[in-house]
């Protein structure tokens, strides 16, 4: 079985600062696979482990990306795929499942892709199902358990407030949720192993396809502006004293203004 | 793949409503979007169509014209019965190729996350997802969305200029619900579905309604919201007492969830839900943009926080400065002795 792995690498933005001014440091986040993608990887070695697979491991950035693919090899994928060039940058959703998707079709034969169901930095989701439409896959997503059959594969779809497990024909794509596995550690011996291996880079003109559908030409969005949310909303007013003092004021007050 | 469109042929402003056995699903969220996209299209000067597919929808599709919508496009059969992605899409993808909307708005629901983005890459259109704010450019009369970005840390306005329909997805618990008024009149319209079972690649093989949904954070009066400050010891289950005095749903924030303690069904936050009461009180929280954008548009905010210079005070109308374990048992006595 092959199975190809999206992923992305991220600024892990749980770590964000703000200077004086309030205004968001971006620089100097430590650069992190995704979360939900490495549940995907783990998906993937966990089939390798069970029915054997071959897995190749796609990421498309800037070439700073390839520590994220060795540490995707060190943790048990086979091959690394690395999409970059300048034309790339500045790919909305749909530009980036255009790349990706045009990348897997050279990548020949495959019976199932894997990504993450969104990514920590932009929360879109919608890469996965974006690149399942081109490819005309069948799409699997929000997966929280993944058999694979002969021929099929089944989930455990979380949907919403309904859980459902559906069944379609491989090849077909997955998005993998947390709740799916609990990625495991890069082995040792693998992360000394992982820098020996090739990592396979492809350009605008390795993947083919029309010049306008790639990178910020290619994308259908614009971004007008950036702003830091509407702070300070309201006027706090502080209610002091010990413990049974201020909650005394504090069941006042929330009276007079018949919230309880 | 050409991305050269007559922008002016596309008119009026579509909303994907979701159903559930025929009928509405019990978030709100598809009539929030409805409502919202009745203010832009009167913005627009334009009409308002609900697209609804599923089975046993003429009640349904009547109930949206009350609600605001000209027009409700139909679809009706046992295949739809249950949302699947590419019928559904397939579906949406040729009326919309024929009729040509300007703006397709779809609830930022588990389904309407699955089902945009594939009509956004098969229309060749861009696609805002998780908008928490739409308006009209009043010059250029297109659709001007927001949304967090940058793991909530900043917010985004993003347009859509040269493909259409423009889409976005939109988060539950941001828009206000419409009014119903019995005198609207509109008309409903069938879409013909010629998609059989056979056609299906997926097939839906068990369907199950979760249980921890059986409470709906989103439609609480009051909430009750844990951040790891008082998750020590046993305040956690001190908080609940304080819930149950407050008749109050229990929520919490992304770390508390991550301790086990919540559900992520009542996870407050960019990746949780959004929620607005009369009355959140937020204990032990220090309030990450995370967080606050989640619960900023609550009526009226208590903090408790030991930490006087925390982020949520900006957000509290009441301010309590302590530490959640003296501050919780004295609050649930004081409530019980105002009963007396």
């Amino acid at each position: 079985m092959k199975i190809i792995v999206c992923i992305k690498q991220v600024p892990d933005v749980t770590e964000v600062k703000w200077d004086e001014n309030g205004s968001l440091i971006r620089t100097g986040l430590p650069s992190i696979i995704n979360p939900n993608d490495k549940n995907a990887i783990e998906a993937a070695l966990t089939l390798k482990e069970e029915k054997g697979a071959e897995i190749t491991v796609v990421s498309m950035g800037p070439p700073q990306v390839e520590e994220a693919l060795r540490e995707a090899m060190a943790m048990g994928c086979d091959h690394a795929v690395l999409l970059t060039d300048r034309k790339f940058g500045g790919a909305d959703c749909w530009a980036t499942a255009y790349t990706l998707g045009m990348a897997i079709k050279k990548l020949g034969h495959f019976d199932l892709i894997f990504s993450g169901v969104e990514a920590m930095d932009g929360n879109t989701a919608q890469v996965g199902p974006e690149i399942a439409d081109f490819l005309g896959l069948p799409l699997l997503s929000y997966a929280e358990a993944i058999e694979v059959g002969e021929g099929t594969v089944k989930i455990h779809q979380k949907l919403g407030d309904l859980t459902r497990v559906i069944e379609g024909p491989m090849p077909a794509l997955i998005t993998c949720e947390k709740e799916l596995n609990v990625p495991r550690i890069p082995r040792m011996d693998l992360v000394f192993e992982c820098f020996e291996k090739e990592i396979k880079v492809l350009g605008m003109a390795d993947v083919d396809g029309e010049l306008e559908n790639f990178g910020l030409k290619g994308s259908p969005t614009r971004l007008r502006k950036v702003f830091s949310p509407k702070r300070a909303k309201a006027q706090v007013e502080f209610l002091e004293g010990t413990p049974k003092e201020s909650s005394q004021k504090l069941v006042e007050k929330l009276h007079e203004i018949n919230a309880i | 793949m050409t991305a050269i469109k007559d922008l002016s042929a596309y008119k009026g402003v579509w909303v994907f409503i979701e159903q559930f056995e025929g009928k509405l699903t019990n978030s709100t969220l598809s009539l929030e979007i409805l409502g919202e996209g009745r203010k832009l299209a009167d913005k627009l000067g334009t009409d308002l169509t609900a697209v609804i597919l599923g089975e046993n929808l003429e009640k349904t599709a009547g109930d949206l014209i009350k609600y605001g919508a000209n027009t409700v496009l139909v679809a009706d059969a046992p295949v739809l019965a249950n949302y699947r992605t590419e019928l559904y899409t397939d579906i949406i993808c040729q009326a919309a190729k024929e009729r040509k909307p300007e703006i397709l708005l779809v609830g930022a629901s588990a389904t309407g996350r699955d089902l945009a983005p594939r009509i956004s890459f098969r229309l060749h259109t861009g696609c805002t997802a998780d908008c928490t704010e739409l308006d009209i450019d009043d010059e250029k009369k297109i659709l001007v969305s927001t949304r967090p970005a940058f793991g909530g840390n900043v917010m985004a306005t993003i347009l859509c200029p040269d493909h259409r329909p423009q889409m976005s997805t939109v988060r539950p618990g941001v828009m206000m619900l419409p009014t119903w008024d019995e005198a609207r009149t509109g008309e409903v319209i069938k879409l013909e579905v010629t998609a059989k079972e056979e056609d299906a690649k997926v097939k839906i093989l068990e369907v199950k309604k979760h249980e921890a949904s059986a409470q709906n954070i989103q439609e609480a009066v009051r909430v009750v919201s844990a951040g790891l400050g008082a998750c020590t010891g046993n305040c956690f289950d001190q908080l609940k007492e304080l819930a149950k005095e407050l008749d109050a749903e229990i929520g919490g924030t992304r770390p508390v969830f991550e301790t086990g303690l919540i559900s992520h069904d009542v996870q407050i936050g960019q990746t949780g839900k959004t929620v607005r009461p009369e009355l959140y009180m937020a204990v032990g929280i220090s309030g990450t943009v995370q967080h606050t954008t989640g619960m900023a548009n609550s009526r009226t905010v208590v903090a408790i926080n030991k930490d006087p210079n925390a982020e949520i005070f900006k957000f509290a109308h009441y301010g309590i400065v302590g530490d959640a374990k003296a501050v919780v048992p004295a609050l649930i006595a004081q409530l019980k002795a105002s009963r007396n």
